[in-house]
């Protein structure tokens, strides 16, 4: 069974007396431990396909289920709590709390959406910040690190649960290339050492072609997938 | 809960200045509050102190009918000896009370010889008005303040007689009193004091001995109009009222029916309508106080949600349950009160030290060098704090419960 199924997905937003549909009708499966981009221009669909699959939005017909679990049944507490146990975000705007330090960070959905025993916690945090690079700096709150640094540390934090799906949207928008790849790598290095499936979306070609699967869309209609080497012969 | 609130901690410090300026908003009106009270509560508890110990006493006993004509003192609405009994009978088993006084009081022409006027008769027994009023030695100005009360023979006069009649001690003067009957009688007296004046009832009150009283009256029987009451815990003034009007209320005359009333110290002055007005006005600065809280954290928590949106967004989407999410908001809250409770309490319990240091006097009415001692009570203090804590936590509710129900995507892609 694949861990994401999508079977003729519609989703429709309505803006007064105008209805768009964002994605029309699409159908794709997700494979445990692969490393998935999406791909398309803005305005494709790939945020709304993706806030789908992380249970932040219900699709409007059609089934899409994540982990054997129809993400339509949820409720807004059922859908935070599937989030907190099973899925892991990585923004494009990094979204670190401000306040904390980047262990504080790491260690946030350990203290506040599950709930683990402190020695427990600073061993899993400590391996991470050591994973991502970053065990120097775990004292450092978001404004003393560069861009690639807190986009380390959102990857921590995203993984630091162990779900199964980690979900990032654009995680290398704001970086320039050469981190942008880094931040690439290690989130591959991360599905490795982890099996965590990777889900993510991108307009930047050159790291589209590190996905193992690319699902290409355009105006909410997947136009077909592909395997890492068919995108970077093309 | 530990987390949410150090969270919380984390959050208020974000915003240093602004959290600064809240809590002083707290702070000041707590202070504003708890000063008021104290410095009202101890003006007010000289005052009734004033009135209750020097001349009412807490409580009086009355033949029924006599309060509504006591302006004209009426001698036929007076205790019988058997009734007097009864009442005593009563008050000496009672032990709410410390001590009693019975009052024979009568209305009389007061003569130097050469000019006359009217004054009103306050027949005591020296020591047991001492026991029962004994702040009344406290307003003698001009005459011996030790020994006894007042000899036979003797009158203690209000001040305002002493000037417009030129009395001095030791001058001799003449009352005349009607008797119920009708009957005439005059005695002379000896000035034993002159006697200073308080606001209210007690300006024209001269004292005699209650024998004398009703010698000048030819009362056959030892007939009494009132028994002033002292109370062992003022505080227990309703509880104790009611308990008399209970015990008394088998005091019955011919018919069957209570023959007697029992009168607080707040029905016989009009100090009283004062005393009120204070806890009146207490009770607006409490609700100022309310708005205060309510509105600057409000303001405070509305802000810092709106500042927070993409983060509410982010924690929300990685799975913060949204309880979870309301109980940091209303924990900011919840701190912005507590710290101004806590520093506005110790500045306000600092200040009431100070002021009772200090020792600040003030004058009211004909009474001069009035000392404040202002306190404050645990239970007013522990109800300011719940008041100020739970506004705080009420006014973080609406802006925590939007925070709790903001759409994750909607909140990531505010701007």
């Amino acid at each position: 069974m694949s861990l994401v199924n999508a079977n003729n997905l519609v989703k429709t937003y309505r803006a007064g007396d105008i209805e768009v549909q964002a994605i029309k009708g699409v159908d794709f499966a997700i494979e445990r431990s692969s490393f998935v981009s999406f791909v398309g221009p803005s305005g494709s669909g790939k945020t709304t396909l993706l806030n789908m699959i992380g249970c932040l939005d219900h699709p409007t017909s059609g089934k899409l289920t994540v982990l054997d679990t129809d993400i339509s049944t949820l409720g807004r507490r059922e859908a935070a709590e599937f989030r907190g146990k099973h899925l892991g975000f990585v923004f494009q705007d990094f979204n670190l709390i401000p306040v904390l330090s980047a262990y504080e960070n790491i260690e946030y959905p350990l203290l506040m959406v599950q709930s683990w025993p402190a020695e427990k916690r600073s061993q899993r945090i400590l391996t991470l910040l050591e994973a991502v690079g970053m065990k120097d700096q775990g004292g450092k709150r978001p404004d003393q690190l560069s861009g690639g640094q807190k986009q380390r540390v959102a990857v921590a934090r995203a993984l630091v649960t162990n779900p199964e799906l980690v979900l990032a949207d654009e995680p290398t928008a704001n970086l320039d290339h050469a981190t942008a790849m880094r931040i690439i790598e290690l989130m591959k290095s991360m599905r490795d050492e982890y099996g965590t499936t990777f889900v993510f979306s991108t307009h930047d070609p050159k790291i589209m072609a590190e996905a193992e699967v690319t699902f290409t869309l355009e105006d909410g209609r997947l136009q077909g997938n592909s395997n890492a080497e068919e995108v970077s012969h093309a | 809960m530990l987390n949410v609130l150090k969270m919380a901690g984390r959050n208020l410090m974000r915003y240093q200045r602004r959290t600064l300026l809240t809590s002083m908003l707290i702070v000041i009106g707590i202070v504003a509050v708890l000063l008021f009270i104290s410095i009202t509560g101890s003006f007010k508890s000289v005052m009734i102190g004033q009135f209750t110990d020097s001349v009412l006493g807490d409580l009086e006993v009355h033949e029924k009918g006599y309060v509504a004509s006591i302006d004209n003192l009426p001698l036929d609405l007076n205790m019988s000896a058997a009734v007097t009994s009864k009442v005593e009978g009563t008050l000496n088993r009672d032990k709410a009370i410390a001590a009693y006084s019975p009052r024979v009081k009568l209305p009389a022409m007061f003569s130097n010889f050469t000019e006359t006027t009217s004054i009103r008769i306050n027949g005591i027994d020296p020591k047991m008005e001492d026991a029962t009023c004994p702040l009344l030695r406290g307003r003698i100005v001009e005459g011996p303040k030790g020994g006894p009360l007042l000899k036979r023979g003797e009158i203690l006069i209000p001040v305002l007689l002493a000037r417009g009649l030129k009395l001095k001690v030791g001058d001799t003067i003449v009352l005349v009193a009607t008797n119920r009957e009708g009957s005439v009688n005059g005695k002379t007296f000896v000035v034993g004091g002159v006697l200073e004046s308080i606001s209210g009832p007690g300006g024209r009150d001269g004292y005699i001995d209650i024998a004398d009283a009703r010698e000048l009256l030819r009362m056959t029987n030892p007939e009494v109009s009132e028994i002033a009451i002292r109370l062992k815990d003022p505080s227990q003034l309703n509880q104790a009222t009611t308990a008399l009007r209970k015990d008394i209320s088998g005091i019955t005359g011919k018919d069957r029916k209570p023959v007697l009333e029992v009168h607080t110290w707040a029905d016989l002055s009009p100090f009283a309508n004062l005393a009120r007005m204070i806890d009146v006005m207490t009770l607006f600065i409490k609700i100022t106080l309310v708005a205060i809280v309510l509105v600057s954290v409000m303001n405070v928590m509305i802000m810092a949600v709106y500042e927070r949106i993409r983060e509410i967004g982010a924690i929300s989407a990685i799975g913060t349950p949204p309880g979870r999410i309301m109980a940091m908001f209303l924990s900011e809250g919840l701190l912005l009160g507590l710290a101004g409770t806590v520093i506005g309490t110790a500045i306000s319990l600092a200040t009431i030290y100070a002021l009772n240091v200090w020792k600040i006097s003030f004058t009211f009415g004909q009474q001069q060098n009035i000392v404040l001692a202002p306190a404050i009570g645990a239970g007013d203090v522990a109800t300011i704090a719940i008041l100020v804590i739970g506004m705080a936590v009420l006014a973080s509710l609406q802006p925590a419960w939007k925070a709790a129900r903001m759409d994750p995507i909607g909140a990531l892609r505010h701007v």
